[in-house]
């Protein structure tokens, strides 16, 4: 190749291997949160965004819970194994609301009216906020639908399910998170 | 001067159909092959999960309403966000959907010019090699018979 077009050449494949790379790292799963659990460690939640509020006005965060053991659930009426799983998130919602928890539900990637529909068919009467496009999960590191994740008191994340809950998996994971003080 | 005027009626012809279509009500098929299903990462009008059929309903709701394309697509924009839009988003890895057609065609036309250039060069340098140069006695006898033609 002649010393004129090499550079050229040479630079051009060197940004398209480059973008690339840029977007397989960018578009990944992030693992972060699943790594720190994995090594019993409690971290910070990946993103602080605020959301808008399903049903009302305004926007929420997980911040609007300081001091309150949070479960996270990630849930969407289309989502069969989540419509499942709602009854029972419920009951955890009454539950956890008189030891000083909530439930926090991440309605994701569906229309208002729709989730609306859905939060009087099962009768929801924990708080909800909307992922409109599933960013917000995403920097969960979200692999499907349904997941739950449990901030503490301090506001860390302290437990990670990514597939439906179980009154097992709640009954190990939230008692001693409960009882922490604040 | 015509052809300035028949290019823009040509435009004119064009572009009026698409101006008349925008206040129209929506149809389903005009608008799904513009609207992605956000979960399955396709158009929704080649997804059938029930995150894209919840979306065509949703669509079809808008359109009984009278909405025009624009109005449900913006409504879609609305609920879903902006990634709702069958089209890259301008930050981010997106952005590079943007760019690099961009960059390509400026290469491609770099690179046009660079073939022209070269191929021009060669051929005056080939016609340059073709044909001889001409013997001084011939120039004066050329010379001299040009000088005789034009009397």
């Amino acid at each position: 190749m002649r010393a004129r077009t090499y550079w050229p050449v040479t630079i051009a494949a060197a940004a398209l291997v480059g973008l690339l790379a840029y977007g397989l790292t960018t578009t990944g799963t992030d693992t972060t949160l699943d790594s720190a659990m994995a090594a019993g460690k409690r971290v910070a939640p990946p993103t602080e965004a605020r959301l808008p509020v399903l049903g009302g006005d305004g926007a929420g965060s997980l911040g609007d819970y300081e001091g309150k053991v949070v479960l996270v659930n990630v849930w969407a009426s289309w989502c069969d194994p989540c419509r499942d799983e709602l009854p029972l998130i419920e009951k955890t919602h009454r539950m956890m609301s008189r030891r000083g928890g909530t439930v926090l539900g991440i309605d994701v990637k569906e229309n208002s009216g729709a989730a609306l529909d859905a939060v009087e068919d099962f009768g929801l009467t924990f708080p909800n906020l909307r992922d409109r496009d599933g960013s917000y999960v995403r920097e969960w590191g979200q692999t499907g639908y349904p997941e739950s994740y449990v901030i503490d008191r301090d506001g860390n994340v302290a437990a990670v399910r990514r597939m439906p809950v179980t009154q097992e998996w709640l009954d190990e994971t939230l008692p001693p998170l409960l009882g922490e003080p604040a | 001067m015509r052809a300035a005027l028949a290019t823009l009626l040509a435009l004119a012809a064009v572009l009026a159909p698409a101006t008349a279509g925008a206040a129209q009500p929506a149809s389903l098929t005009d608008v799904e092959d513009e609207v992605m299903c956000l979960e399955c990462g396709t158009a929704l009008n080649v997804s059938n999960s029930k995150v894209a059929d919840q979306e065509r309903e949703f669509i079809a709701e808008l359109i009984a309403q009278g909405k025009t394309k624009q109005e449900v697509k913006d409504a879609l924009v609305a609920e879903y966000g902006p990634r709702v839009l069958a089209e890259p988003a301008d930050d981010g890895f997106q952005l590079a959907a943007w760019l690099v057609p961009v960059l390509a065609a400026l290469a491609g036309l770099a690179l046009v010019a660079l073939t022209a250039r070269r191929w021009r060069g060669t051929r005056a340098a080939g016609a340059a090699a073709a044909e001889p140069a001409l013997d001084p006695d011939d120039a004066r006898r050329l010379d001299a018979e040009l000088a005789a033609f034009d009397r």
